[in-house]
């Protein structure tokens, strides 16, 4: 079966995401919004170090997905997940305690820019004091590395005493990323980042994905079937709380393999 | 201009009207009620004998400087109390509570509290505290005060807190921030200035309050900073001054209603200039 398995990976230009080693990986993940369940028996491995992305028209359980993967939806009592999502080998669904150590390994940013309410310096020192006593000169040394990689440093150096309401909606969520990889995480969820961003944003944040994922896992939901062809190596397509298919993002968008992808990416669904 | 349209506008002239004569309706009385209170009380308010001498007899020269250092005693003694307890249960409801059966109930119950006659409190303190040991004293006025601050800021505490957008404290929470840690340095930042305006509003309900501190701290003709005796206080005496036949209790006791409003306009101002930037 390996053998097969590896003989058609080499006949293909494009790698199988279940050939590579995932850091992230699901089983059998079930999804409940009090009595209504939002995601059905999802399996997936999410390879590591590359760009997988997540498409379906809204309401088909995408950014509920994420939300498990760093257990979000714990914060509220009535939502509750089945099955295994695993994190290297840690079964994060099943943990009972330091779900903040998990979180600081799974950074995510949200789909409307979310600044805390202190300066552009502390919205980054914040995260980074919850984990580690850093002196001055290391924090300012952090804080600097965090928003040169969200390329928001030549925008901000000068101001970062200022609050971080003050930045335009682009820089915030650029702000809301370096804060994310500022912790140093592993994986970084982005849930719809651009979705309330003007096209140059958008352009200077999908570039950013791009380079970060020499570093992180990145994983993305979005609603642009053209960023998510633009930016990722694999896409899974959901619908209704089911994943469609998975594959890498060129095959999928050429020669989906379900005629329900096909549908969707060529405009025809519904 | 067709019929509809006149119409319209019309109506739109009609409502401007009425509800200018409402606002003006109440405008007037506010300011009859600061006018009056002025002219009766503005000359007291510069004589500099109300600020050092003590509540008079009859017929006798003072001022209402036990009155006034009492009411400010009780004042920041109910708020020292009252206020931490306040915030400390609206956040509860707000933030680990949320629309569970405890928390709804307490919400309930609090605004029952918020909306009680405070001479029901007065009278609670007096049974369960003064009644007890048997004498009128500060701290069952500070006591009484406090009960009334309590409410006020719960439901303040916890409106301004759960207007803190979930998106802000998810952020938090997906940095692997634990959730005492984003109440104190998340929720409460982003609430800070609604939190500190309910404590403010606390401390204007209770400067004026005079029934719950009629059976509690009762009141002091003398100089008096000892919260286990009876206290003077600004309302008690207001209310006693005010009933008297004597014309000088009277200008003692505009002096006083006069002095509690600018204290409290005083307070507003000040909150209102630090939290400006929010």
């Amino acid at each position: 079966m390996a053998i097969i398995r590896t003989a058609i990976r080499s006949a293909r230009p494009a790698e199988d995401p279940a050939g590579l080693p995932a850091k992230l990986r699901v089983r059998n993940l079930n999804f409940f919004y009090g009595g209504y369940q939002a995601l059905q028996d999802i399996t997936l491995d999410i390879p590591e170090n590359r760009v997988t992305a997540f498409i379906g028209p809204s309401g088909c359980g995408k950014s509920t997905l994420l939300r498990t993967f760093n257990r979000m939806y714990s914060l509220y009592p009535d939502q509750r997940a089945e099955g295994e999502v695993i994190l290297d080998d840690v079964n994060v669904l099943a943990m009972k305690r330091d779900l903040p150590l998990v979180r600081a390994k799974i950074g995510m940013v949200f789909q409307k820019p979310t600044p805390f309410p202190m300066s552009i310096y502390d919205n980054i020192a914040f995260g980074v004091r919850l984990f580690e006593k850093l002196g001055k000169r290391a924090m300012d040394e952090r804080v600097e590395w965090a928003l040169t990689r969200a390329a928001l440093w030549d925008e901000v150096r000068g101001k970062l005493g200022q609050s971080g309401d003050s930045l335009s909606g682009g820089q915030q969520q650029r702000l809301c990323i370096a804060r994310c990889i500022a912790i140093k995480p592993e994986v970084l969820l982005l849930d719809e980042p651009c979705s309330a961003l003007d096209p140059i944003s958008t352009a200077r944040i999908e570039e950013l994905i791009t380079e970060l994922k020499n570093d992180y896992t990145v994983i993305i939901v979005t609603h642009n079937m053209q960023q998510a062809a633009r930016v990722s190596d694999y896409t899974a397509y959901m619908y209704l709380g089911e994943l469609i298919e998975f594959g890498d993002t060129d095959s999928l968008f050429i020669k989906p393999q379900r005629k329900e992808t096909e549908d969707y990416i060529t405009g025809r669904f519904g | 201009m067709n019929a509809r349209y006149r119409a319209r506008k019309a109506v739109n002239g009609l409502m401007l009207a009425v509800s200018t004569l409402a606002l003006a309706f109440g405008l007037f009385w506010l300011v009859w009620i600061l006018g009056t209170l002025l002219y009766e009380g503005g000359y007291a308010l510069l004589q500099a004998t109300l600020y050092y001498r003590m509540t008079p007899p009859p017929g006798e020269d003072g001022g209402l400087a036990n009155a006034i250092a009492g009411s400010a005693v009780l004042v920041v003694m109910a708020t020292v109390i009252g206020t931490p307890v306040g915030i400390l249960a609206g956040t509860y409801l707000a933030e680990y509570g949320k629309q569970s059966r405890l928390a709804s109930a307490t919400r309930f119950l609090n605004d029952v509290l918020l909306s009680a006659p405070s001479i029901v409190i007065g009278l609670f303190i007096y049974s369960v505290y003064v009644a007890q040991v048997r004498h009128f004293s500060g701290w069952a006025g500070a006591l009484a005060l406090a009960l009334i601050v309590v409410p006020v800021v719960v439901r303040t505490t916890d409106d301004m807190l759960r207007l803190v957008p979930n998106s802000l404290r998810e952020a938090a929470v997906a940095l692997g921030c634990p959730t005492w840690k984003m109440v104190l340095r998340v929720s409460y930042r982003a609430a800070r200035s609604g939190i500190v305006t309910g404590a403010l509003l606390a401390v204007a309900r209770i400067s004026g309050e005079t029934a719950p501190l009629l059976f509690t701290a009762l009141n002091n003709q003398f100089w008096s900073l000892d919260l286990n005796r009876p206290m003077s206080n600004l309302p008690t005496v207001i209310f006693q001054f005010a009933m008297s036949p004597y014309e000088d209790w009277h200008r003692l006791a505009w002096g006083g209603a006069a002095l509690i409003t600018l204290t409290v306009l005083a307070l507003n101002i000040i909150a209102r200039l630090a939290f400006r930037k929010d």
